[in-house]
């Protein structure tokens, strides 16, 4: 990131502690302010309280309430639907990445997640 | 203290947990990620794994130990249990935690009690290795760079 650029701020959303550390790592080493947290639900009080966000990484499998219901949650919202949205699953469900996608995810990932899909992703954000 | 030794023997510790299978790829991944700035990062990592690992394969034992079994609730933590090995790279304890759920979508009680006790030893195994190989480490000091063996 060179100088002039502004800090993009990045919520990541998973309820594996292990998945979370790596995540926020790779998002970190990219020089992005990331937001850490283990549910939806926690994202969803992220976002209402900090404006921000310039997008949401989240993992799909989560008990309560899922990657996909957080997904559609946010592109129903005025306030939040401009916000991408990228989907990570370890399984590779075709309908499942459908419906995402559908919805309007930004993009699916299948972990482990990478360095390079990362890159790809926020070139697409900072673009 | 032999430093030299002991990272000659943290290397060497680092191999075989390679060739003998127990890690994959994605320690390597989790090895790149490590800088300055988060010097420990693979070792914190880790420790999560175990952390989260041990909590899960109580869940499991328990729900193993009811009378009525219930496969999908088995399914969902071993589901987790393998998304956290496939994070870390621990992929002998990965391969036996798909033949589990492959015995769950059977309802093969006696399969997934069997494949349960290996992965239990895979773990403890695994655990040991791992502990020994970060203990190797910190005896060296910081100096100790991880570098991919020769292919």
């Amino acid at each position: 990131m060179g100088s002039g650029d502004c800090e993009l701020h990045v919520l990541a959303v998973d309820d594996s502690s292990v998945d979370r550390a790596v995540i926020a790592r790779i998002l970190r080493n990219s020089k992005y302010r990331v937001t850490a947290v283990d549910s939806a639900e926690r994202a969803l009080e992220v976002l209402e309280m900090e404006p921000n966000v310039n997008m949401i990484i989240t993992d799909y499998c989560m008990p309560e309430m899922n990657g996909y219901e957080l997904l559609r949650r946010v592109k129903g919202s005025r306030d939040l639907r401009e916000i991408p949205v990228v989907i990570m699953s370890s399984e590779y469900v075709p309908n499942r990445i459908t419906r995402c996608m559908e919805e309007g995810a930004e993009d699916f990932l299948i972990k482990p997640v990478r360095p390079s899909d990362v890159s790809r992703l926020c070139g697409r954000l900072r673009n | 203290m032999d430093y030299v030794n002991l990272r000659r023997q943290a290397a060497s510790l680092r191999k075989s947990l390679f060739d003998q299978g127990y890690l994959d790829e994605q320690f390597y991944q989790l090895e790149d990620l490590q800088d300055d700035a988060s010097p420990n990062f693979v070792e914190e990592v880790v420790t999560l794994f175990f952390r989260d690992s041990a909590r899960l394969m109580a869940n499991i034992d328990q729900a193993l130990d009811k009378c009525v079994k219930d496969f999908n609730k088995l399914d969902v933590y071993m589901q987790q249990l393998k998304g956290s090995c496939t994070s870390i790279g621990a992929s002998r304890l990965k391969t036996e935690c798909t033949f589990f759920r492959e015995c769950c979508r059977d309802e093969n009680i006696e399969g997934c009690m069997r494949s349960f006790q290996k992965i239990k030893r895979e773990h403890s195994v695994l655990r040991q290795k791992l502990e020994s190989y970060f203990q190797l480490l910190r005896q060296a000091g910081p100096i100790e760079c991880a570098t991919r063996p020769s292919k």
